[in-house]
């Protein structure tokens, strides 16, 4: 059972303060950490690894600096990592980040010669908290998916994964290859060892870059020229202890009553 | 404040790991340990399993064959959580040591691998009436045959009660003196073994340290570490290795002292100011951070020389008397930036101070250092 674990470099939000006059954030002398999500994945992966056996390699799209977060991963116990970045893909937003980590998914098979069983994605990075990577990853590779996973384990060749809903918990079965996005799990992420630092110190992280998967990929949809997302604005919301209390006899005429005070506002 | 800078990747890396480790798994329970005078065997094993079982063995053996100054950097991280906790942990293979020094092929293969499994090693050598005057060893073994039966009381054996091995000094002809004390390796579930009270101190409470009584203990004769009445040079021998970074642990003792020192002094307000704003206060942070990077720098350089094979007496006393005593003149001051509450047990401070004063007393008192330094210094004349 091969699983390829996605993981991201994100700023340590804990530690992120927003400029006040520019509102954006500051992410100077800001920590990088692994995205707290991509943990939970590569621990499921690894967990999986021990039940099935195989390998856990993982990507990451990112500057150079985010083979340092590669490297947190191979000290827990991952096999391999290789980091897709260029100028080009710089700027992309979910779409065209799906797309070239699709891109690089196919690469990397060719490369090794080995087909990815799982594909594991954290349910969404905390920096850009849009969960939408994911999902289109497993659309571009025209993959079954399975979001919110919080376990997952291979019965008779096939995955049994148990995912969050709204109401409650659903088991689900698919067949692999398939794609598996990852919410918080009852299990952290372990520790990294003596033997894995080393490891991951002396690790070498093949890059993929736009040059190599060239004929392979289209990059008028990578980086900023392949994303549809524009951000118009980014503020931080106004405190305000200005409030108006809806509480109607029934949540219906709440509902109303809501709906009428927004329209008035002009916000609807 | 300023870090030690020179540390390689997997020097940082690892010292992350403690902090990451120590910070979930020790931290909120320390003062309940510390109270209780109770060593959590299984956050230490926990820790332990993530790879630094025999973390000074050559990996030949079995070990995980770190140098010392990496070793440093870890027990330094460990104490910074908790120097009781970091003594249990670096006593692990006290005994194994000399074996490496004066041990047969046999012997460094069979406990090498088991130290990599997780057994205890303890280092046996004060007696009740003979701490400094390690020569003084009213420890007897007999030879029997092909056996030696042993018979003595040792004390304030660290990790005595936890141990499952236990190397001992013994004399094997008391007419020789300190020329008479041979080693031996004893398993703790050899008849006539028996571990005594877990020692109620002051300080380093969650270092587990015991009696250990011999009476007619039967050891076969290839338990013993080396020829017969070289025991003594042999722990001299160790001692110059282990001396240096010894007191690896006051650094982390003493920068969480620091730490929370620099924290409070931002936070205490006195007439209506952040006490930090005072510079009474300022200059006695300044005083201790100096003192500090001495301390981390001077034991950085000991440990390099033990590293390149150099055993310098006049470093590692120098080392070992200047970082003890400094290490607790740091704990004292940020108890005093404290007041009150640095006396109080509620509060963090009074614990490192306690936890302070035991590394100008252990292996080696100050005293013991600068006799050595003296007598180096001055020579025969």
């Amino acid at each position: 059972m091969n699983s390829l674990v996605c993981v991201k470099q994100v700023p340590d939000t804990t530690a992120v303060k927003i400029d006040p006059v520019t509102n954006t954030l500051i992410r100077e002398g800001v920590p990088s950490i692994l995205n707290p999500f991509d943990g939970f994945a590569l621990e499921m992966a690894l967990r999986l690894r021990e039940q099935a056996g195989g390998t856990v390699t993982l990507l990451s799209m990112g500057p150079p600096q985010a083979a340092e977060t590669l490297r947190t991963c191979l000290a827990v116990g991952g096999d391999r990592a290789f980091l897709v970045s260029g100028r080009e893909f710089g700027g992309s937003d979910t779409l065209a980040t799906s797309y070239i980590l699709s891109c690089a998914v196919k690469a990397l098979e060719e490369r090794t010669g080995e087909r990815f069983d799982v594909i594991f994605c954290g349910k969404q990075a905390i920096d850009g908290d849009t969960g939408q990577v994911g999902p289109e990853l497993a659309e571009h590779l025209d993959l079954p998916q399975i979001t919110y996973a919080t376990d997952a384990v291979q019965e008779n060749g096939r995955l049994r994964v148990r995912r969050e809903t709204a109401e409650g918990y659903e088991v689900l079965e698919c067949g692999l290859p398939a794609v598996v996005s990852v919410t918080k799990t009852a299990y952290e992420l372990r520790y990294a060892t003596v033997k894995g630092i080393f490891f991951s110190n002396r690790a070498e992280i093949p890059v993929i870059t736009p040059q190599e998967m060239e004929g392979k990929i289209d990059l008028s949809r990578a980086g900023l020229k392949g994303s549809p997302t524009k951000v118009k604005k980014s503020f931080t919301p106004q405190r305000s202890k200005q409030c108006a209390l809806v509480d109607e006899a029934s949540p219906a005429a709440s509902g109303t009553r809501l709906a009428a005070l927004l329209f008035e506002a002009n916000k609807i | 404040m300023s870090r030690y800078q020179l540390m390689t990747k997997d020097q940082r890396d690892l010292v992350a790991l403690v902090h990451q480790f120590l910070k979930k798994e020790l931290d909120p329970y320390i003062a309940e340990y510390d109270e209780q005078g109770v060593c959590p065997m299984e956050t230490v094993r926990k820790l332990m399993d993530l790879g630094f079982w025999a973390i000074d063995v050559p990996e030949q053996y079995g070990g995980a064959g770190l140098d010392v100054t990496t070793i440093m950097h870890v027990r330094e991280a460990i104490a910074y959580h908790d120097a009781g906790f970091c003594n249990t942990f670096s006593a692990q293979t006290f005994g194994w040591k000399p074996v490496l020094l004066a041990g047969t092929e046999e012997q460094k293969l069979h406990y090498g691998r088991r130290l990599a499994e997780g057994a205890f090693w303890s280092m046996c050598i004060t007696e009740p009436q003979s701490g400094s005057d390690a020569g003084n060893c009213k420890t007897r073994a007999v030879r029997d045959g092909e056996e030696y039966v042993i018979t003595g009381s040792k004390c304030f054996v660290t990790n005595g009660g936890v141990a499952d091995l236990y190397t001992v000094t013994a004399s094997t002809d008391p007419s020789r003196g300190s020329r008479g004390i041979s080693l031996f390796i004893i398993d703790r579930n050899t008849p006539g073994v028996h571990v005594g009270k877990h020692e109620n101190k002051m300080g380093i409470r969650t270092s587990n340290t015991t009696d250990l009584a011999l009476d007619e203990v039967r050891v076969p004769a290839s338990n013993l570490i080396g020829a017969e009445g070289t025991g003594f040079k042999t722990i001299m021998k160790m001692l110059a290795r282990t001396r240096p970074t010894g007191v690896a642990p006051a650094i982390g003792v003493a920068q969480r002292a620091l730490d929370l020192a620099i924290d409070y002094s931002r936070t205490r307000l006195s007439f209506g100011q952040p006490i930090g704003n005072l510079e009474g206060i300022q200059f006695k942070l300044a005083d201790m951070e100096m003192k500090l990077q001495c301390c981390q720098s001077q034991l950085a350089y000991a440990a390099s020389l033990v590293d390149r094979g150099i055993y310098d007496t006049l470093v590692g006393s120098c080392t070992k008397c200047f970082v003890s005593e400094a290490v607790l003149d740091i704990c004292l001051q940020a108890q005093q930036i404290y007041g009150g509450y640095g006396y109080s047990r509620e509060y963090p401070l009074e614990k490192l101070v306690r936890d302070a004063r035991i590394f100008s007393i252990y292996e080696g008192s100050s005293e013991i250092q600068r006799y050595i330094i003296g007598k180096t210094l001055v020579g025969k004349i």
